[in-house]
């Protein structure tokens, strides 16, 4: 981490842009009409973009790990802490940033078709584009703090969108699920900045991650992993790990483009790249390691057990959010911290294109969200069906397609790395096993097999407009070709995405520990266990689609624990929610209304009753008042005559 | 056809004065308040000539000239007002006039 | 009528005036004229104030009222203020008096019920003007020497020359402001007293 660090002076624009699309549409664009916001909104986004690419080109003219830096402006500058707005590009951030942009854009004009008929346009570009603004400045900044406030941003906005259909009470519990467990993840993580600020020590600090890292070697251990577990709780938090999860799939109310933006493309995986950015911290806390790889590989195992049963076409995709999350944590639990950002790419493009295309076929049911209810649409929306199709295939995990190599890389790390184990890897390679099978069930599901689809919505079924199909396109033709770049070490080129960011990971695991040979045995169970889950729901729901139903009847016990999420929101709700609600609910009757307002209302019934005391003063009869002041005329003259 | 110490002339004032104030405090005909009233000016007004008097100097006299010119205003329009509410109570009772009670 | 607050201040003021004119009379070691005159003037016109505020009927009490201006217009004369004393009959016992009556006489108002003087401050008002007038007294009582004897005036000393050569030089201000006052009051009085046309 000692690059060389080259200030520029346009960083802030990436951004700032966003932000000023978030301004136009709340003042300007109610007023300017659905044309204006539907160009505006995607414009910043796509302008934003191509600042990160030219940002990017910038970067790699640059010698191998150099970074561009701007220091906007001075934010806190109190006794010992002196944190500044800066920001921050070296190759993982140029990386982040360019995801982010690239796939927003693609969303933000998917969304100008999706919701083209919706009456809160305005309202809901304006929080698309502050989520922007608010993932940027996650990714790029230089500091802890400054990383937190887009942090806390997006968790906002994320709360913002998902209840945007607020008028249903149900949306809007969402919202707050999503917010209040954030927040508890929160938490975690603003301990961990504490502590890390007390243990750096005497002298003024940044909290940039260039001081972190140059210091990191003197903290003491067991601090290193309070802190990074600290870190890591709101890393479960943000995105979406064991047990913090639980408000995912309840995220899936709000309107489908935020699903694919939020929940798949970038807000979740902020965790990952946090831990990613402070990679020096957890090299040096093999406890902290251990704890995150194995809670990634359960993640990825539970959250795939769920999808299997769901019928909700969205529910089904949030959950299998949550297991391929289950695998960036894996990844970086395990030193491959380039993997995990790698699968942490070809997600966005893979679970982005799954989303959107779950939209568009939600948008051509006319708001049917229920697979039982779908089947057969390949013949009436081809395009999102074969997107689709690729979509799946890349998730799957099968080659050429990116998820393959993703995938690949992060379970050949978690076999061969010394902060991995065997066991790690039986339990990704069997979540792998599942993944294939619930999507390759989703896919036949909702596009191929007999078509159970009523007969009202089958009058309004149409493919999308170009708004929505486009993205799809090109985010099927990246997920397809995305993971050219990360190829096994003896292939072709190679992996020059690890060596692109290779600078930034001094400790990481590499994969040369592994022989080819291995490598090789590896990669052929995870395509065997693909092909098996495939194999299994081709069975499943195109050729004998009663079996299913049968196995359920047999395994009535387990598939109803499974059917249910393993009723873990009625165990929380148990534990935690109804307790905290007790003590709402005691607070605000003894000591809202009765104390403080006690307080507050006795004051004034005090005034009051003082006043109508004094005013029986006023008797309205002028010789009381002459009275008085001959009194006072007697009392002056006593005054100087007894003087 | 004086010597008369000028004391006497003041003491004379503040009994008058007095009078009147104790007039104005205990009666509740509201004219006899005002004839009270009047009778304190009266007694400001003999001090003044005393002290013209005394000091041989006419300022004395020209404030007494004023003291009457705006004791003639007053009563012009006080019993104005008091005719005004009058129509309104039907009454000169100064406790029934009490438009200023809470 | 005489309630023991009352009575209690004019037994205190009589005697206090009889004390200082004894006094003055034996410091002066002769009585004469003018000491008789003064003590004849006050004495009546204390009797006639107190007839003022006593009486139940306000015309006897605007009648007692005219009596002691004209008492006062006596003293005037005797204190060589001759223009004064003609304005106080003239302005004050003949004009503001005379409204005076019309207004009782307008207003039809009989004799006071009993309940017209007020019960519950008699005692306490009495007390408060007691006081009053010990503390004037008090500040009254400062040497200031006698007054000069008649002829020791200038000549001329209270006549409407002198007088008006003092109002409109020295004191123009304020005889034009009060002529302003005048015509202010005379407006509101008839704008009070205006019956509103229904």
């Amino acid at each position: 981490m000692h690059a060389a660090a080259t200030p520029v002076q346009f960083l802030w624009l990436i951004p700032a842009l966003p932000a000023l699309g978030v301004l136009l549409n709340i003042f300007v664009g109610p007023r300017a009409g659905r044309g204006a916001v539907n160009f505006v909104s995607p414009a910043v986004v796509g302008v934003s973009f191509a600042l990160a690419c030219y940002t990017f080109m910038r970067l790699l003219d640059l010698p191998h790990g150099a970074a561009l830096v701007q220091d906007v402006y001075p934010w806190i500058t109190a006794g010992t802490l002196d944190v500044h707005v800066a920001f921050h590009i070296d190759a993982l951030s140029g990386v982040m940033i360019s995801i982010v942009t690239g796939v927003g854009f693609l969303i933000h004009v998917y969304s100008t078709g999706y919701m083209h008929e919706d009456a809160g346009y305005a309202r809901y570009f304006a929080y698309l584009n502050l989520f922007m603004f608010s993932m940027l400045l996650l990714v790029m900044a230089d500091s802890l703090p400054l990383m937190f406030v887009g942090w806390e941003g997006v968790g906002v906005c994320s709360y913002l969108l998902i209840g945007f259909w607020y008028d249903k009470e149900a949306n809007a519990s969402a919202g707050k699920k999503a917010f209040v467990v954030n927040r508890v993840g929160d938490a975690g993580f603003i301990l961990g900045i504490f502590l890390i600020f007390w243990t750096l020590g005497p002298g003024t600090h940044s909290l940039r991650f260039t001081e972190i890292a140059a210091y990191a070697s003197k903290i003491p251990p067991h601090t290193v992993t309070v802190i990074t577990l600290l870190l890591f709780v709101g890393a479960t938090g943000k995105s979406a790990q064991l047990p913090l999860y639980v408000w995912l799939p309840d995220a899936m109310a709000g309107p489908t483009p935020v699903s694919a933006l939020i929940h798949a493309a970038t807000m979740v995986t902020a965790g990952v790249y946090m831990i990613a950015r402070l990679n020096f911290l957890y090299i040096l806390s093999p406890t902290s390691m251990t704890v995150v790889a194995t809670i990634g590989a359960l993640t990825a195992l539970f959250a795939a057990t769920i999808g299997l049963m769901q019928n909700d076409i969205k529910k089904v995709l949030a959950y299998s959010t949550i297991s391929q999350l289950g695998y960036m944590f894996l990844g970086v639990g395990v030193g491959a911290f380039s993997s995990g950002i790698f699968h942490l790419m070809t997600h966005a493009f893979f679970k982005g294109l799954l989303f959107l295309g779950s939209g568009s076929v939600i948008h051509g049911m006319s708001g049917e969200q229920d697979m039982q209810k779908m089947g057969g649409l390949r013949s009436y929306m081809p395009i999102t069906c074969w997107t689709f199709f690729a979509g799946t295939l890349a998730i799957a995990g099968f080659p050429p397609f990116a998820g393959f190599f993703s995938k690949d890389a992060i379970l050949g790390a978690a076999y061969g790395s010394e902060h991995g184990s065997v066991w790690l890897w039986v339990l990704g390679l069997l979540a792998a096993g599942l993944t294939s099978f619930y999507m390759f069930r989703l896919l036949f599901l909702t596009f191929f097999g007999e078509c159970r689809i009523d007969e009202h919505a089958k009058h309004h079924l149409h493919e999308s407009p170009a708004s929505m199909t486009m993205p799809l396109i090109v985010l099927a033709i990246l997920s397809l070709i995305g993971g050219w770049i990360g190829l096994p070490e003896h292939w072709l080129w190679g992996d020059r995405f690890g060596e692109f960011l290779a600078p930034i990971f001094s400790g990481a695991y590499a994969s040369e520990h592994l022989s080819a040979g291995t490598e090789s045995v590896l990669m052929g169970a995870s395509v065997v266990a693909a092909a098996i889950g495939f194999g299994v729901a081709y069975l499943f729901y195109l050729v004998q689609p009663g079996l299913p139903m049968l196995l359920a009847w047999k395994a009535k016990g387990a598939y109803n624990l499974i059917f249910n999420k393993y009723y873990v929101d009625e165990l929380y709700d148990l534990l935690f929610v109804r307790s905290t609600l007790a003590l709402s609910t005691f607070f605000w009757r003894a000591v809202d209304s009765e104390v403080i307002d006690g307080l507050v209302n006795g004051t004034a019934r005090v005034v009051n009753a003082n006043g109508g005391l004094w005013r029986r003063l006023q008797t309205g009869n002028v010789q009381h008042y002459a009275i008085s002041m001959l009194l006072g005329a007697v009392v002056i003259l006593g005054y100087y005559a007894l003087r | 056809m004086t010597l008369v110490p000028i004391q006497l002339y003041l003491i004379l004032g503040a009994v008058l004065f007095t009078i009147g104030a104790v007039g104005v405090l205990v009666r509740r005909n509201v004219i006899v308040i005002f004839m009270s009233i009047e009778l304190m000016l009266n007694a400001v007004n003999l001090v003044f000539v005393a002290f013209a008097r005394q000091w041989q100097s006419m300022e004395g006299q020209v404030t007494v000239f004023f003291v009457m010119t705006v004791a003639a205003a007053e009563a012009a329009v006080g019993l104005a007002i008091i005719i005004a509410a009058f129509r309104n109570r039907e009454t000169v009772n100064a406790d029934e006039l009490n438009f200023l009670r809470w | 009528m005489i309630l023991l607050g009352l009575g209690l201040l004019v037994m205190l003021m009589m005697l206090s005036l009889a004390g200082v004119v004894a006094v003055g009379g034996i410091a002066l070691a002769s009585i004469n004229l003018g000491h008789v005159v003064f003590a004849l003037l006050a004495s009546l016109m204390i009797l006639s104030a107190l007839g003022v505020i006593v009486n139940r009927s306000p015309i006897r009490s605007a009648l007692s009222l005219v009596v002691t201006l004209f008492l006062l217009a006596v003293m005037f004369v005797s204190l060589d203020a001759h223009l004064v004393a003609m304005l106080q009959i003239i302005v004050y016992a003949g004009a503001i008096m005379v409204l005076f009556l019309f207004v009782i006489m307008l207003l039809n108002l009989h004799e006071d019920r009993p309940a017209m003087v007020r019960v519950g401050v008699r005692g306490f008002a009495g007390l408060v003007g007691t006081l009053f007038f010990l503390g004037a007294v008090h500040f009254l009582m400062r040497p200031l020497g006698a007054l000069p004897a008649a002829g020791a005036v200038p000549p001329g000393f209270g006549t409407i020359e002198q007088l008006a050569e003092q109002l409109f030089t020295r004191s123009l201000l304020a005889f034009e402001v009060t002529s302003i006052l005048l015509l202010v009051a005379i407006v509101g009085a008839v704008v009070l007293a205006k019956r509103k046309l229904a």
